[in-house]
């Protein structure tokens, strides 16, 4: 990817129309009992990036499919540029790409012959698909590839294809499920560059879905956190980290030689501790509260015989916010959620989630 | 969005398809080797009408006491000595100068516990047993007796020698009373001595040229069951595999109609089927020496009729089928008895009455026998008219359930 044409640019409000291309209303999803979208409520200004975090299952993805007329809601409406979703859905196809997590692409096809199909199926002109062919395979510095199967590429190669096929019709909303997914950090770079560049040249409208902090944090101009199947939290991310970095919590990495069970049960049993999670075997994460935040956890790990090597104050991330809004580490819910809908035969009872 | 659209859409991914399909080499090799392996392995497996038994392991039991005549005080036992003669003669019989190979291989036992015992340790596949009063009941003007001792593991080759055994003792039999004939009554020639034993001789012929072949009755069966089948189990597969890759939503995302998809797809499978049709065609007449009496248009339209009558079909199965294993057994479970039911290996009149029953109500029935009858006996439309009327009804019927039934499981 070229980046002599990019300028670092703050992302702020200018970009942006107040005008919003995608609204959504009570929008709901459900699989037999099982509640995968709850009634969700939000709007997408023109030209926003939008990041959707959450653990696996919280119900991003099935909102992008909703939005991407891929699934059909159950209950709420949403719009894409004033056509409904269920209503106006070639409508809305028309103005739409998807990235899905998912590698949209037949292996045995090469990548040239892949982009005109897919192409093919927006009814441009033959000279029109060709050209933006080329053009796209371009950008992602694949035109030396273009004749070769899909089938034979690394990865990234293909991730980067999977991106320039969403962006055939070019699209005004581009969603995209997990785009970093199962990428090296170079690659991820590479298309979070690319997903910035796409929407500050063209202005095109993105909502992406992750559960990678980091992408979240550097893409987006806000971010909606979702948690069982809720958006609990919608903002940028200066007010998110705001919410907890505010008056008076503090953020303690605390190092301690002789790490205990017993030790970490103290600091927990504190009144002014709101979450504790262990990093390595050495490391805590503490979120406290209050004056005496500092005093009480050192005099926690001290009566247990704790020795302390090193205490440094953080600035909030995300994660800090997640686990603040919702009460469990974004990869706690991961291990506990039970699989649904398809994977549910014989019309037998759905299980729920254990919690 | 017009009908034009619609057609121009499928055009483009059955074309998708196909070309998948032919850059997949080994697909290609396979698709090309089945049909041939199906045909060779079925057309010379199963008995034609024709077929004779060759090299058959059999034993031999010769437990003649033998005829005591009582004026000279001898001991005889020239009746089964003739019998068995006679035998080992018909066994090498040879035709215009051709040596063909011995029917049965033969070889002695003892008693029939040994005969028994032999089939058991696999040795041989059937026994023939002289009784002990063969001799005694011949020379006293009775029918001589022999027995044919049968394996009933395997019932097609106890038939096969039972049917063998029957005919050249019957033989046998024939050219012995010619003997008798033509000695009580020396006017009598070897031509009319025949005559005399036999007046009445069959002569079969069939309603077209040629002989009966069991290729003759498989090919157009599996012709069609080949083109059939890749419709209904072929597109089920073909779709829930682009589900499960994920590609599936790559079109479903397109402003395209969702009828346009399945189409499509079975637009792709139809060229597909059509194409193993042809080389079984091909294999059938160059390789297998069947003689195609009808006219080749109708054929390729019946294969396109049976297409349509089966796409309905397949179109329900896939919206029912939400993986591809899912898939793969559905097909097989509905293909097995469809194979078999439906008349393409065996006549269904070799079924029970309950069992024929069951094959009317399948579409492939009707398709499988209007094929034979277009491809081996020369029929016409007219001739076919009911076969044809039933396999557009169901088709249409299997349409009209299965296109509602598909636009509400891709919008799920």
């Amino acid at each position: 990817m070229s980046n002599a044409s990019m300028i670092e640019v703050n992302n702020d409000v200018t970009k942006m129309s107040n005008e919003p291309i995608i609204e959504v209303k009570n929008l709901t999803k459900m699989f037999n009992d099982f509640v995968a979208v709850d009634s969700i409520s939000f709007d997408v200004k023109k030209g926003e990036i939008l990041g959707l975090l959450g653990p696996n299952g919280a119900g991003k993805s099935t909102t992008l499919r909703m939005l991407s007329t891929l699934s059909r809601p159950t209950k709420g409406t949403a719009t894409i540029g004033g056509h409904d979703v269920v209503k106006g859905d070639n409508e809305v196809r028309k103005l739409i790409g998807i990235v899905s997590e998912k590698m949209i692409m037949y292996n045995r096809l090469t990548a040239r012959e892949n982009l005109i199909f897919f192409g093919s199926l927006f009814d441009l002109p033959k000279d029109v698909l060709n050209k933006r062919i080329d053009d796209l395979l371009e950008l992602v510095q694949l035109t030396k590839w273009k004749n070769a199967q899909v089938g034979t590429f690394s990865t990234g190669m293909r991730q980067r294809m999977n991106v320039i096929r969403a962006l055939l019709n070019m699209p005004q909303v581009l969603f995209l499920d997990e785009p970093t997914l199962g990428l090296d950090p170079q690659s991820s770079v590479e298309i979070r560059e690319f997903i910035k560049k796409l929407n500050r040249e063209k202005g095109t409208t993105i909502i992406v879905t992750t559960h990678m902090m980091v992408d979240a944090d550097l893409l987006c101009d806000r971010i909606g956190i979702m948690d069982h199947a809720k958006i609990v939290a919608l903002d940028t991310s200066t007010n998110l980290k705001k919410t907890i970095s505010g008056a008076d919590t503090t953020i303690l990495k605390l190092e301690i030689g002789n790490l205990s069970t017993p030790i970490i049960e103290a600091i927990r049993a504190c009144k002014c501790v709101d979450s504790v999670s262990q990093e390595n075997s050495m490391q805590l994460r503490i979120i406290c509260h209050g004056q005496e935040a500092f005093d009480s956890v050192i005099d926690a790990v001290r009566t247990t015989g704790g020795k302390i090597n090193s205490m440094e104050n953080l600035q909030p991330t995300l994660e800090d916010v997640f686990l603040h809004i919702t009460g469990h580490e974004v990869r706690d819910s991961a291990d506990q959620k039970i699989p649904m809908a398809e994977h549910r035969r014989f019309g037998s009872r759905p299980q729920g989630r254990i919690r | 969005m017009g009908a034009k659209d619609l057609l121009s859409h499928s055009v483009r991914i059955a074309w998708k398809d196909l070309t998948e399909l032919v850059r997949n080499r080994l697909g290609m090799v396979l698709l090309i080797v089945m049909p041939l392996f199906m045909m060779t392995m079925i057309g010379f497996i199963y008995p034609s009408s024709t077929a004779t038994i060759s090299n058959l392991p059999v034993a031999l039991v010769n437990q003649d006491q033998g005829f005591y005549n009582k004026t000279s005080g001898t001991n005889s036992t020239i009746p089964s000595q003739i019998f068995i003669t006679g035998l080992q003669q018909m066994n090498n019989y040879t035709t215009n100068n051709q040596t063909q190979p011995p029917m049965l291989i033969l070889s002695s036992a003892s008693s029939m516990a040994d005969i028994r015992d032999k089939v058991q340790k696999g040795k041989i596949d059937g026994g023939i047993l002289i009784p002990d009063n063969f001799s005694e009941s011949i020379m006293s003007g009775e029918q001589g007796t022999v027995i044919i001792v049968t394996d009933q593991s395997n019932p097609t080759t106890a038939a096969m020698f039972q049917a063998a055994m029957s005919a050249t003792i019957e033989q046998m039999g024939t050219l012995f009373a010619q003997e008798k004939v033509e000695t009580l009554n020396p006017a009598v020639t070897a031509n009319n001595s025949l005559a005399i034993v036999k007046p009445y001789y069959s002569q079969t012929e069939g309603v077209v040229s040629g002989n009966p072949s069991y290729f003759n009755f498989i090919a157009p069966g599996i012709m069609a069951m080949t083109v059939m089948m890749s419709v209904m189990t072929g597109l089920p597969v073909a779709i829930s595999k682009e589900k499960e890759d994920g590609t599936m939503d790559g079109m479903m995302v397109a402003p395209i109609d969702r009828l346009s998809i399945i189409l499509g797809k079975a637009l792709g499978q139809t060229v597909r089927g059509l194409f193993q049709g042809f080389i079984i065609f091909a294999l059938a007449v160059g390789l297998f020496g069947v003689v195609i009496h009808g006219s080749i248009m109708l054929v390729v339209a019946l294969l396109l009729l049976g297409v349509y009558s089966f796409v309905g079909l397949g179109i329900v199965l896939t919206s029912f089928a939400k993986d591809q294993e899912t898939a793969q057994m559905m097909m097989m479970t509905i293909m097995f008895p469809m194979m078999f039911l439906s008349g393409v290996f065996f006549p269904i009149s070799q079924m029970p009455w309950y069992m024929q029953d069951i094959a009317k109500f399948l579409p492939l029935y009707y398709a499988t026998d209007a094929m034979r009858r277009v491809m081996v006996l020369g029929a016409g439309v007219s001739d076919i008219s009911i076969d044809l009327l039933i396999l557009i009804s169901f088709g249409t019927v299997m349409i009209a359930i299965a296109v509602p039934l598909f636009q509400r499981m891709m919008t799920r």
